[in-house]
Protein backbone atom coordinates (compact mmCIF):
# COMPACT_ATOMS: atom_id res chain seq x y z
CA UNK A 1 0.00 0.00 0.00
CA UNK A 2 1.63 3.60 -1.20
CA UNK A 3 2.36 5.79 2.34
CA UNK A 4 0.68 8.56 2.37
CA UNK A 5 3.47 11.53 2.12
CA UNK A 6 3.33 15.74 2.22
CA UNK A 7 3.58 16.21 -1.53
CA UNK A 8 0.33 13.44 -3.07
CA UNK A 9 -2.86 15.00 -3.40
CA UNK A 10 -5.68 12.69 -1.97
CA UNK A 11 -8.90 12.58 -3.52
CA UNK A 12 -12.28 10.24 -2.77
CA UNK A 13 -12.23 6.84 -4.41
CA UNK A 14 -14.30 6.24 -7.29
CA UNK A 15 -17.95 5.48 -6.01
CA UNK A 16 -16.75 7.51 -2.50
CA UNK A 17 -19.04 10.40 -1.53
CA UNK A 18 -19.16 12.58 1.06
CA UNK A 19 -23.15 12.84 2.40
CA UNK A 20 -24.88 15.11 4.93
CA UNK A 21 -27.28 12.87 6.53
CA UNK A 22 -30.09 15.28 7.89
CA UNK A 23 -31.73 12.82 9.75
CA UNK A 24 -28.88 11.80 12.03
CA UNK A 25 -27.71 15.61 11.78
CA UNK A 26 -24.16 14.12 10.70
CA UNK A 27 -21.68 13.72 7.60
CA UNK A 28 -20.89 10.14 6.45
CA UNK A 29 -18.70 8.95 3.90
CA UNK A 30 -20.44 6.28 1.36
CA UNK A 31 -19.01 3.75 -0.22
CA UNK A 32 -19.79 0.81 -2.26
CA UNK A 33 -20.83 -1.04 0.47
CA UNK A 34 -19.85 0.93 3.50
CA UNK A 35 -20.12 3.87 5.13
CA UNK A 36 -18.47 5.63 8.03
CA UNK A 37 -19.44 8.46 9.87
CA UNK A 38 -17.13 11.28 9.65
CA UNK A 39 -16.59 13.68 12.77
CA UNK A 40 -15.70 17.70 12.54
CA UNK A 41 -12.42 17.21 12.29
CA UNK A 42 -12.50 14.34 9.58
CA UNK A 43 -14.98 16.23 7.76
CA UNK A 44 -12.34 18.85 7.08
CA UNK A 45 -9.98 16.99 5.85
CA UNK A 46 -12.22 15.04 3.40
CA UNK A 47 -13.65 18.12 2.32
CA UNK A 48 -10.17 18.82 0.91
CA UNK A 49 -9.61 15.62 -0.97
CA UNK A 50 -10.00 17.15 -4.03
CA UNK A 51 -6.95 15.55 -6.25
CA UNK A 52 -5.89 19.46 -6.11
CA UNK A 53 -4.56 19.91 -2.87
CA UNK A 54 -1.18 18.54 -1.46
CA UNK A 55 -1.26 16.95 2.05
CA UNK A 56 0.81 19.49 3.14
CA UNK A 57 -1.58 22.13 2.16
CA UNK A 58 -4.71 20.19 4.13
CA UNK A 59 -2.27 20.06 7.01
CA UNK A 60 -1.65 23.90 6.80
CA UNK A 61 -5.73 24.57 6.55
CA UNK A 62 -6.47 22.54 9.65
CA UNK A 63 -3.63 24.05 11.31
CA UNK A 64 -4.54 27.54 11.01
CA UNK A 65 -8.60 26.42 11.20
CA UNK A 66 -8.27 24.57 14.52
CA UNK A 67 -5.28 26.74 15.98
CA UNK A 68 -4.07 23.84 16.92
CA UNK A 69 -0.01 22.73 16.89
CA UNK A 70 1.06 21.43 13.18
CA UNK A 71 3.26 18.80 13.99
CA UNK A 72 0.80 16.90 15.58
CA UNK A 73 -2.23 17.93 12.93
CA UNK A 74 0.03 16.37 10.33
CA UNK A 75 0.36 13.18 12.60
CA UNK A 76 -3.25 13.04 12.69
CA UNK A 77 -4.21 13.81 9.00
CA UNK A 78 -1.41 11.33 7.35
CA UNK A 79 -2.63 8.49 10.18
CA UNK A 80 -6.42 9.09 9.08
CA UNK A 81 -5.62 9.25 5.27
CA UNK A 82 -3.15 6.35 5.52
CA UNK A 83 -6.30 4.64 6.89
CA UNK A 84 -8.60 5.63 4.31
CA UNK A 85 -6.17 4.82 1.46
CA UNK A 86 -6.30 1.34 3.00
CA UNK A 87 -10.01 0.81 2.45
CA UNK A 88 -9.63 2.62 -1.24
CA UNK A 89 -12.24 5.31 0.56
CA UNK A 90 -9.50 7.83 -0.38
CA UNK A 91 -7.06 7.74 -3.44
CA UNK A 92 -3.55 9.05 -3.25
CA UNK B 1 -41.00 6.97 17.35
CA UNK B 2 -39.38 5.23 20.00
CA UNK B 3 -36.78 7.17 21.17
CA UNK B 4 -34.64 3.81 21.35
CA UNK B 5 -35.06 2.77 17.98
CA UNK B 6 -31.96 2.64 15.81
CA UNK B 7 -32.06 4.24 12.32
CA UNK B 8 -31.66 1.83 9.55
CA UNK B 9 -28.77 2.82 6.85
CA UNK B 10 -29.50 0.18 4.09
CA UNK B 11 -32.36 -0.98 1.86
CA UNK B 12 -32.38 -4.08 -0.22
CA UNK B 13 -34.96 -3.61 -2.77
CA UNK B 14 -35.74 -6.91 -4.84
CA UNK B 15 -37.31 -5.10 -7.68
CA UNK B 16 -38.37 -8.83 -9.12
CA UNK B 17 -37.51 -12.61 -9.04
CA UNK B 18 -37.68 -12.43 -12.79
CA UNK B 19 -33.72 -13.31 -13.75
CA UNK B 20 -32.66 -14.92 -17.30
CA UNK B 21 -30.04 -17.06 -14.79
CA UNK B 22 -30.76 -19.89 -12.79
CA UNK B 23 -28.28 -20.52 -10.23
CA UNK B 24 -28.68 -23.28 -7.99
CA UNK B 25 -27.87 -21.51 -5.15
CA UNK B 26 -30.23 -18.65 -5.38
CA UNK B 27 -31.03 -16.51 -1.92
CA UNK B 28 -34.74 -16.12 -3.58
CA UNK B 29 -37.14 -17.96 -1.95
CA UNK B 30 -38.31 -21.51 -3.68
CA UNK B 31 -41.54 -19.94 -4.35
CA UNK B 32 -41.11 -16.85 -6.76
CA UNK B 33 -43.48 -13.84 -7.32
CA UNK B 34 -44.64 -13.48 -10.60
CA UNK B 35 -44.63 -10.00 -12.65
CA UNK B 36 -48.06 -9.33 -12.17
CA UNK B 37 -47.67 -9.28 -8.39
CA UNK B 38 -44.62 -6.96 -8.30
CA UNK B 39 -45.29 -3.47 -7.35
CA UNK B 40 -45.60 -0.88 -9.61
CA UNK B 41 -42.98 2.54 -9.87
CA UNK B 42 -45.08 4.76 -7.78
CA UNK B 43 -45.41 2.12 -4.96
CA UNK B 44 -41.54 1.68 -5.10
CA UNK B 45 -40.45 5.68 -5.54
CA UNK B 46 -43.04 6.26 -2.33
CA UNK B 47 -40.86 3.11 -0.44
CA UNK B 48 -37.23 4.76 -1.23
CA UNK B 49 -38.89 8.35 -0.38
CA UNK B 50 -40.28 6.92 2.99
CA UNK B 51 -36.59 4.85 3.11
CA UNK B 52 -34.61 8.59 3.03
CA UNK B 53 -36.88 10.21 5.31
CA UNK B 54 -36.20 7.20 8.00
CA UNK B 55 -32.40 7.30 7.67
CA UNK B 56 -31.82 5.04 4.90
CA UNK B 57 -28.38 5.79 3.16
CA UNK B 58 -27.67 3.36 0.98
CA UNK B 59 -30.60 1.38 -1.52
CA UNK B 60 -29.23 -1.71 -2.78
CA UNK B 61 -31.28 -2.64 -6.16
CA UNK B 62 -31.50 -6.06 -6.24
CA UNK B 63 -33.74 -9.28 -7.80
CA UNK B 64 -33.73 -11.40 -9.63
CA UNK B 65 -32.27 -9.21 -12.50
CA UNK B 66 -32.96 -5.79 -11.53
CA UNK B 67 -32.89 -5.20 -15.04
CA UNK B 68 -36.15 -6.97 -16.34
CA UNK B 69 -37.72 -3.93 -14.76
CA UNK B 70 -38.44 -1.63 -17.38
CA UNK B 71 -38.58 1.39 -15.03
CA UNK B 72 -34.89 0.69 -13.32
CA UNK B 73 -33.68 3.91 -14.33
CA UNK B 74 -36.85 5.61 -13.19
CA UNK B 75 -36.38 4.21 -9.69
CA UNK B 76 -32.69 5.17 -9.92
CA UNK B 77 -33.03 8.96 -10.43
CA UNK B 78 -36.11 8.85 -8.34
CA UNK B 79 -33.48 7.40 -5.40
CA UNK B 80 -30.48 10.00 -6.25
CA UNK B 81 -33.35 12.75 -5.86
CA UNK B 82 -33.87 11.92 -2.72
CA UNK B 83 -29.86 11.41 -2.27
CA UNK B 84 -29.71 7.97 -1.63
CA UNK B 85 -26.59 6.22 -2.73
CA UNK B 86 -27.75 3.52 -5.50
CA UNK B 87 -26.06 0.19 -5.58
CA UNK B 88 -27.05 -2.22 -8.71
CA UNK B 89 -26.36 -5.46 -8.07
CA UNK B 90 -26.82 -7.77 -11.45
CA UNK B 91 -26.16 -10.62 -13.33
CA UNK B 92 -25.19 -7.85 -15.95
CA UNK B 93 -27.68 -10.28 -18.61
CA UNK B 94 -30.21 -7.81 -20.17
CA UNK B 95 -27.53 -4.22 -19.62
CA UNK B 96 -26.67 -2.39 -22.91
CA UNK B 97 -23.91 0.37 -23.08
CA UNK B 98 -26.69 2.89 -23.97
CA UNK B 99 -28.64 1.44 -20.86
CA UNK B 100 -25.66 1.85 -18.61
CA UNK B 101 -25.12 5.38 -19.75
CA UNK B 102 -29.29 5.96 -18.86
CA UNK B 103 -28.64 4.62 -15.59
CA UNK B 104 -25.10 6.77 -14.52
CA UNK B 105 -26.91 9.64 -15.76
CA UNK B 106 -29.96 9.06 -13.50
CA UNK B 107 -27.48 8.57 -10.72
CA UNK B 108 -26.28 5.46 -10.01
CA UNK B 109 -23.07 4.98 -7.83
CA UNK B 110 -21.82 1.49 -7.87
CA UNK B 111 -22.36 -1.48 -10.28
CA UNK B 112 -22.03 -4.91 -8.41
CA UNK B 113 -21.81 -7.63 -11.39
CA UNK B 114 -22.26 -11.54 -10.51
CA UNK B 115 -19.47 -14.07 -11.45
CA UNK B 116 -20.42 -17.49 -11.34
CA UNK B 117 -16.68 -19.10 -12.22
CA UNK B 118 -13.33 -18.10 -13.94
CA UNK B 119 -14.17 -21.13 -16.61
CA UNK B 120 -15.99 -19.60 -18.81
CA UNK B 121 -18.01 -23.22 -19.65
CA UNK B 122 -18.06 -23.86 -15.95
CA UNK B 123 -19.76 -20.84 -15.47
CA UNK B 124 -22.68 -20.93 -18.08
CA UNK B 125 -23.27 -24.57 -16.80
CA UNK B 126 -24.02 -23.08 -12.95
CA UNK B 127 -25.77 -20.04 -14.74
CA UNK B 128 -28.00 -22.28 -16.82
CA UNK B 129 -27.42 -20.00 -19.43
CA UNK B 130 -25.00 -19.77 -22.42
CA UNK B 131 -22.82 -17.01 -22.79
CA UNK B 132 -23.52 -15.87 -19.85
CA UNK B 133 -19.29 -15.38 -19.01
CA UNK B 134 -18.60 -13.26 -21.87
CA UNK B 135 -21.75 -11.38 -21.78
CA UNK B 136 -20.63 -9.93 -18.49
CA UNK B 137 -17.13 -9.57 -19.77
CA UNK B 138 -18.73 -7.38 -21.74
CA UNK B 139 -20.60 -5.66 -19.15
CA UNK B 140 -17.39 -5.30 -17.26
CA UNK B 141 -16.13 -3.55 -19.86
CA UNK B 142 -18.67 -0.71 -20.30
CA UNK B 143 -18.83 0.00 -16.41
CA UNK B 144 -15.28 0.58 -16.19
CA UNK B 145 -15.10 2.55 -19.18
CA UNK B 146 -18.21 4.68 -17.78
CA UNK B 147 -16.17 5.52 -14.75
CA UNK B 148 -18.98 4.08 -12.36
CA UNK B 149 -16.72 1.64 -9.34
CA UNK B 150 -17.19 -1.78 -10.15
CA UNK B 151 -17.45 -5.23 -7.60
CA UNK B 152 -17.37 -8.45 -8.50
CA UNK B 153 -18.88 -10.99 -6.37
CA UNK B 154 -18.79 -14.89 -6.25
CA UNK B 155 -20.26 -17.23 -4.94
CA UNK B 156 -18.42 -20.17 -4.17
CA UNK B 157 -19.59 -23.99 -3.96
CA UNK B 158 -18.18 -27.50 -5.06
CA UNK B 159 -18.01 -26.92 -8.69
CA UNK B 160 -15.78 -23.34 -8.27
CA UNK B 161 -14.34 -23.92 -5.28
CA UNK B 162 -10.53 -25.10 -6.34
CA UNK B 163 -11.07 -21.57 -8.83
CA UNK B 164 -11.62 -19.19 -5.96
CA UNK B 165 -8.41 -17.57 -6.54
CA UNK B 166 -8.75 -17.37 -10.56
CA UNK B 167 -11.77 -15.59 -9.59
CA UNK B 168 -10.06 -12.65 -7.50
CA UNK B 169 -7.60 -12.25 -10.84
CA UNK B 170 -10.84 -12.22 -12.99
CA UNK B 171 -12.09 -9.46 -11.24
CA UNK B 172 -8.81 -7.74 -11.23
CA UNK B 173 -8.17 -8.55 -15.09
CA UNK B 174 -12.13 -6.93 -15.35
CA UNK B 175 -10.67 -3.58 -13.47
CA UNK B 176 -13.55 -4.28 -10.54
CA UNK B 177 -11.83 -2.16 -7.24
CA UNK B 178 -13.71 -4.62 -5.24
CA UNK B 179 -14.06 -8.68 -4.66
CA UNK B 180 -16.66 -10.43 -2.67
CA UNK B 181 -15.45 -14.24 -2.29
CA UNK B 182 -18.78 -15.46 -0.27
CA UNK B 183 -19.44 -19.35 0.44
CA UNK B 184 -22.81 -20.45 -0.30
CA UNK B 185 -25.12 -20.50 2.43
CA UNK B 186 -27.44 -23.34 3.21
CA UNK B 187 -31.12 -22.53 2.57
CA UNK B 188 -33.64 -21.94 -0.24
CA UNK B 189 -32.71 -22.97 -3.52
CA UNK B 190 -28.83 -23.79 -1.94
CA UNK B 191 -30.55 -25.98 0.44
CA UNK B 192 -32.42 -27.60 -2.06
CA UNK B 193 -29.25 -28.11 -4.31
CA UNK B 194 -27.12 -29.15 -1.11
CA UNK B 195 -25.75 -32.08 -2.36
CA UNK B 196 -24.44 -30.64 -5.41
CA UNK B 197 -22.90 -27.65 -3.87
CA UNK B 198 -21.11 -28.75 -0.58
CA UNK B 199 -17.71 -28.53 -1.17
CA UNK B 200 -15.15 -31.27 0.37
CA UNK B 201 -13.52 -29.74 3.69
CA UNK B 202 -10.42 -30.06 2.46
CA UNK B 203 -10.93 -27.97 -1.11
CA UNK B 204 -13.23 -25.55 1.20
CA UNK B 205 -9.95 -25.49 4.05
CA UNK B 206 -7.84 -24.54 0.76
CA UNK B 207 -10.19 -22.12 -0.98
CA UNK B 208 -10.22 -19.86 2.36
CA UNK B 209 -6.62 -20.01 3.25
CA UNK B 210 -5.85 -19.60 -0.43
CA UNK B 211 -7.74 -16.17 -0.67
CA UNK B 212 -6.56 -14.74 2.63
CA UNK B 213 -2.95 -15.24 1.34
CA UNK B 214 -4.35 -13.32 -1.65
CA UNK B 215 -5.06 -10.07 0.17
CA UNK B 216 -1.96 -8.46 1.21
CA UNK B 217 -0.15 -9.31 -1.84
CA UNK B 218 -3.39 -7.88 -3.95
CA UNK B 219 -3.16 -4.62 -0.99
CA UNK B 220 -2.15 -2.38 -3.80
CA UNK B 221 -4.58 -3.56 -6.39
CA UNK B 222 -8.12 -4.71 -5.23
CA UNK B 223 -10.06 -4.84 -1.96
CA UNK B 224 -10.74 -8.48 -1.21
CA UNK B 225 -14.44 -9.12 1.10
CA UNK B 226 -13.80 -12.33 2.06
CA UNK B 227 -16.91 -14.11 3.48
CA UNK B 228 -15.63 -17.35 5.04
CA UNK B 229 -17.82 -20.05 5.81
CA UNK B 230 -19.77 -19.81 9.25
CA UNK B 231 -18.46 -23.40 10.09
CA UNK B 232 -14.95 -21.97 9.89
CA UNK B 233 -15.80 -19.32 12.94
CA UNK B 234 -15.46 -19.61 16.41
CA UNK B 235 -18.14 -16.45 16.62
CA UNK B 236 -21.56 -16.53 14.67
CA UNK B 237 -21.19 -13.30 12.06
CA UNK B 238 -23.13 -9.94 13.22
CA UNK B 239 -25.81 -11.25 10.75
CA UNK B 240 -27.33 -8.05 9.43
CA UNK B 241 -25.99 -6.04 11.83
CA UNK B 242 -28.16 -6.77 14.26
CA UNK B 243 -32.16 -8.11 13.67
CA UNK B 244 -33.90 -4.76 12.88
CA UNK B 245 -31.25 -2.65 13.82
CA UNK B 246 -29.79 -1.34 10.23
CA UNK B 247 -31.42 -2.92 7.11
CA UNK B 248 -34.86 -3.66 5.54
CA UNK B 249 -35.54 -5.81 2.72
CA UNK B 250 -38.46 -5.03 0.30
CA UNK B 251 -39.44 -8.01 -1.78
CA UNK B 252 -40.97 -7.58 -5.44
CA UNK B 253 -44.62 -7.63 -3.31
CA UNK B 254 -44.05 -5.19 -1.16
CA UNK B 255 -43.38 -7.46 2.10
CA UNK B 256 -40.89 -6.30 4.18
CA UNK B 257 -38.21 -8.27 5.89
CA UNK B 258 -35.50 -8.11 8.78
CA UNK B 259 -33.45 -9.54 6.26
CA UNK B 260 -33.91 -12.23 3.27
CA UNK B 261 -34.16 -15.30 4.44
CA UNK B 262 -36.76 -13.89 7.19
CA UNK B 263 -39.38 -16.22 5.84
CA UNK B 264 -37.77 -19.40 6.48
CA UNK B 265 -38.17 -18.93 10.23
CA UNK B 266 -42.13 -19.98 10.84
CA UNK B 267 -44.34 -17.57 12.85
CA UNK B 268 -43.22 -14.55 11.70
CA UNK B 269 -45.90 -11.98 10.96
CA UNK B 270 -44.42 -9.30 8.14
CA UNK B 271 -46.44 -6.18 6.95
CA UNK B 272 -46.39 -4.63 3.21
CA UNK B 273 -45.20 -1.75 2.04
CA UNK B 274 -47.97 -1.77 0.01
CA UNK B 275 -49.99 -0.62 2.49
CA UNK B 276 -48.32 0.39 5.05
CA UNK B 277 -45.72 2.90 5.68
CA UNK B 278 -41.68 2.13 6.05
CA UNK B 279 -41.37 3.63 9.31
CA UNK B 280 -44.04 2.01 10.58
CA UNK B 281 -43.04 -1.08 9.61
CA UNK B 282 -39.76 -0.48 11.04
CA UNK B 283 -41.42 0.57 14.34
CA UNK B 284 -44.00 -1.85 15.02
CA UNK B 285 -43.85 -4.94 12.54
CA UNK B 286 -43.91 -7.99 14.45
CA UNK B 287 -41.35 -9.65 12.57
CA UNK B 288 -38.85 -6.45 13.10
CA UNK B 289 -40.03 -6.95 17.18
CA UNK B 290 -39.53 -10.56 17.01
CA UNK B 291 -35.19 -10.24 17.65
CA UNK B 292 -34.85 -6.75 18.05
CA UNK B 293 -32.41 -6.64 20.69
CA UNK B 294 -31.48 -8.65 23.43
CA UNK B 295 -34.54 -9.25 25.49
CA UNK B 296 -35.42 -12.70 23.03
CA UNK B 297 -32.02 -14.44 24.04
CA UNK B 298 -31.94 -17.08 25.78
CA UNK B 299 -28.79 -18.84 27.27
CA UNK B 300 -25.76 -18.70 26.69
CA UNK B 301 -27.00 -15.64 24.87
CA UNK B 302 -28.54 -14.14 26.96
CA UNK B 303 -25.79 -13.94 29.60
CA UNK B 304 -22.37 -13.43 27.16
CA UNK B 305 -20.43 -10.72 27.05
CA UNK B 306 -20.83 -10.72 23.18
CA UNK B 307 -24.77 -10.27 23.15
CA UNK B 308 -24.09 -6.92 22.18
CA UNK B 309 -21.58 -7.66 19.41
CA UNK B 310 -22.93 -10.59 17.45
CA UNK B 311 -26.97 -10.66 18.61
CA UNK B 312 -26.66 -14.12 19.04
CA UNK B 313 -25.77 -14.36 15.31
CA UNK B 314 -27.97 -15.39 12.64
CA UNK B 315 -31.67 -16.30 13.10
CA UNK B 316 -32.59 -17.96 10.07
CA UNK B 317 -29.19 -20.54 10.55
CA UNK B 318 -30.43 -21.17 14.50
CA UNK B 319 -33.88 -22.27 12.84
CA UNK B 320 -32.15 -24.12 10.61
CA UNK B 321 -29.74 -26.29 12.53
CA UNK B 322 -30.59 -25.92 16.06
CA UNK B 323 -34.53 -26.05 14.76
CA UNK B 324 -35.44 -23.09 17.58
CA UNK B 325 -34.81 -19.39 15.82
CA UNK B 326 -34.17 -17.89 19.50
CA UNK B 327 -31.43 -20.27 19.98
CA UNK B 328 -27.89 -19.41 19.60
CA UNK B 329 -26.98 -19.76 16.19
CA UNK B 330 -24.54 -22.96 16.16
CA UNK B 331 -22.03 -21.20 14.33
CA UNK B 332 -21.01 -19.86 17.87
CA UNK B 333 -18.71 -22.10 19.66
CA UNK B 334 -20.99 -21.49 22.97
CA UNK B 335 -23.60 -22.58 21.40
CA UNK B 336 -24.85 -26.46 22.71
CA UNK B 337 -25.35 -27.30 18.73
CA UNK B 338 -22.05 -26.28 17.75
CA UNK B 339 -20.90 -29.78 16.87
CA UNK B 340 -23.28 -29.49 13.89
CA UNK B 341 -20.94 -26.91 12.27
CA UNK B 342 -18.33 -29.04 12.50
CA UNK B 343 -20.33 -32.01 10.78
CA UNK B 344 -20.59 -30.05 7.98
CA UNK B 345 -17.36 -28.62 7.96
CA UNK B 346 -15.56 -32.05 7.51
CA UNK B 347 -18.62 -33.83 5.81
CA UNK B 348 -17.52 -35.66 2.69
CA UNK B 349 -19.91 -34.78 -0.23
CA UNK B 350 -21.96 -37.53 -1.56
CA UNK B 351 -20.59 -38.94 -4.98
CA UNK B 352 -24.21 -38.56 -6.39
CA UNK B 353 -23.68 -37.33 -9.96
CA UNK B 354 -26.49 -35.29 -9.99
CA UNK B 355 -27.87 -32.18 -11.64
CA UNK B 356 -28.66 -28.97 -10.64
CA UNK B 357 -32.29 -28.20 -9.92
CA UNK B 358 -31.66 -24.75 -11.81
CA UNK B 359 -34.01 -21.77 -9.84
CA UNK B 360 -37.10 -21.13 -12.03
Amino acid sequence: MSAVTLEKMPKLGRGVRLHEDRVRGTWVLLAPESMIEANPVAMEILKRCTGSLRVEAIVDELAALFNADHARIEADVVAFLDQLSAKRLVEL
Amino acid sequence: MNAALPYPTGLLAELTHRCPLGCPYCSNPLELASRDQELDTPTWQRIFSEAAALGVLQVHLSGGEPLARRDLTELVAHCAAERLYTNLITSGVGLTEARLEALKKAGLDHVQLSVQDANAESADHIAGYRGAFERKRQVAQWVVASGLPLTINAVIHRANVTRAAAMVDLAVQMGAGRVEIAHAQYYGWALRNRDMLLPSGEDARAAVAEIETLKPRYADVITIDHVIPDYYARFPKVCMGGWGRRTLNVVPTGKVLPCHAAETIPGLEFWSAADRSLADIWANAPAFQAFRGTDWMQEPCRSCDRRDKDFGGCRCQAMALAGDARATDPACSRSPHHALMAEIRFATPTEAPGVYRYRR
